[in-house]
């Protein structure tokens, strides 16, 4: 039963984006036939491959719409801190001056959710590359062009990606 | 106007070419993810800011269309780029390839 709920509503969210995608594909401004039986197929295998990970460990969180306006609002810390490390990495790239690691650090972070965005921010991030997250125990292995502490605090690497990724998924 | 639209692409094609410039300059596999995919990154969001002002200012009637078309472009972009990122610097470093010039691996000591 459980499986259930939860394919329909995984299925349920993704025919709403591909049919918000394909508006006006059919007479009247709505969709036309093939699209429909397309998006609804395409429903159906989203919900039987996703369903199972979205929702566990506190997935149903992002339902409040708070969330999603951080969300959105993330974009504007999230794209300052790209554009400033996009200068430093292109200046490494320039110039040759880097100090590469592979360092441990732990955010403290308990949904899948909050992980997959920190691990997806750090890695969108010019010098930082997410390598590996443990399931186990949450801990991040981040590959870091220039290594300026061998144990660092998560603010070190990532500044406030962390408290950001609480903010929206935990 | 044009000088704005100019200034973008300028811009974008800077970040790409030094994206380039990194895969001949750094040393291995995970550095050189760096160096793409990240100055590509920069480079498509300057490229296609460039498209989306051009369609919603000058494109008349199919503008729109070119503008939305890119920005989902974009966001489709910024969500697989870090996923393919991350597939590859995690094959590679299962695959057994080491960081070059590394000055700390936590990864070797290990948690498996």
């Amino acid at each position: 039963m459980r499986r259930l709920v939860v394919w329909a509503a995984t299925a349920a969210f993704a025919l709403a984006v591909y049919l918000l995608l394909t508006l006006w594909s059919g007479s009247w401004g709505l969709w036309s036939l093939s699209e429909l039986v397309v998006g609804a197929v395409l429903a159906s295998i989203v919900g039987v491959a996703c369903g199972g990970v979205l929702w566990e460990r506190g997935g149903w969180r992002m339902l409040m719409p708070h969330r999603w306006l951080l969300l959105v609002l993330y974009i504007i810390p999230l794209f300052w801190a790209m554009a400033r490390a996009n200068v430093d990495v292109a200046w490494r790239v320039i110039t040759g001056n880097i100090r590469p690691g592979i360092v441990r650090f732990d955010p403290g972070l308990k949904t899948e959710l909050a992980r997959t965005i920190l691990a997806n921010s750090i890695t969108l991030t010019p010098g930082t590359l997410t390598v590996d997250v443990s399931d186990h125990s949450g801990a991040f292995y981040v590959h870091w062009i220039n290594v300026t502490d061998d144990n660092p605090t998560p603010e070190d690497v990532c500044g406030a990606f962390p408290a950001w990724a609480r903010r929206i998924a935990e | 106007m044009n000088a704005l639209l100019y200034a973008l692409l300028a811009v974008g094609a800077l970040f790409n070419g030094l994206g380039a410039v990194a895969l001949l300059r750094f040393p291995d596999v995970y550095t050189r993810i760096h160096g793409a995919t990240k100055c590509t990154t920069f480079g498509s969001i300057f490229s296609i800011g460039a498209v989306v002002l051009y369609g919603f200012l000058q494109g008349d009637g199919a503008g729109g269309t070119l503008a939305v078309h890119a920005l989902i472009a974009l966001v489709f972009l910024l969500l697989t780029n870090p996923t393919g990122s991350h597939a590859l610097a995690r094959g590679a470093y299962r695959g057994g390839i080491k960081p070059a010039q590394a000055v700390v691996d936590h990864m070797e000591k290990g948690k498996r």
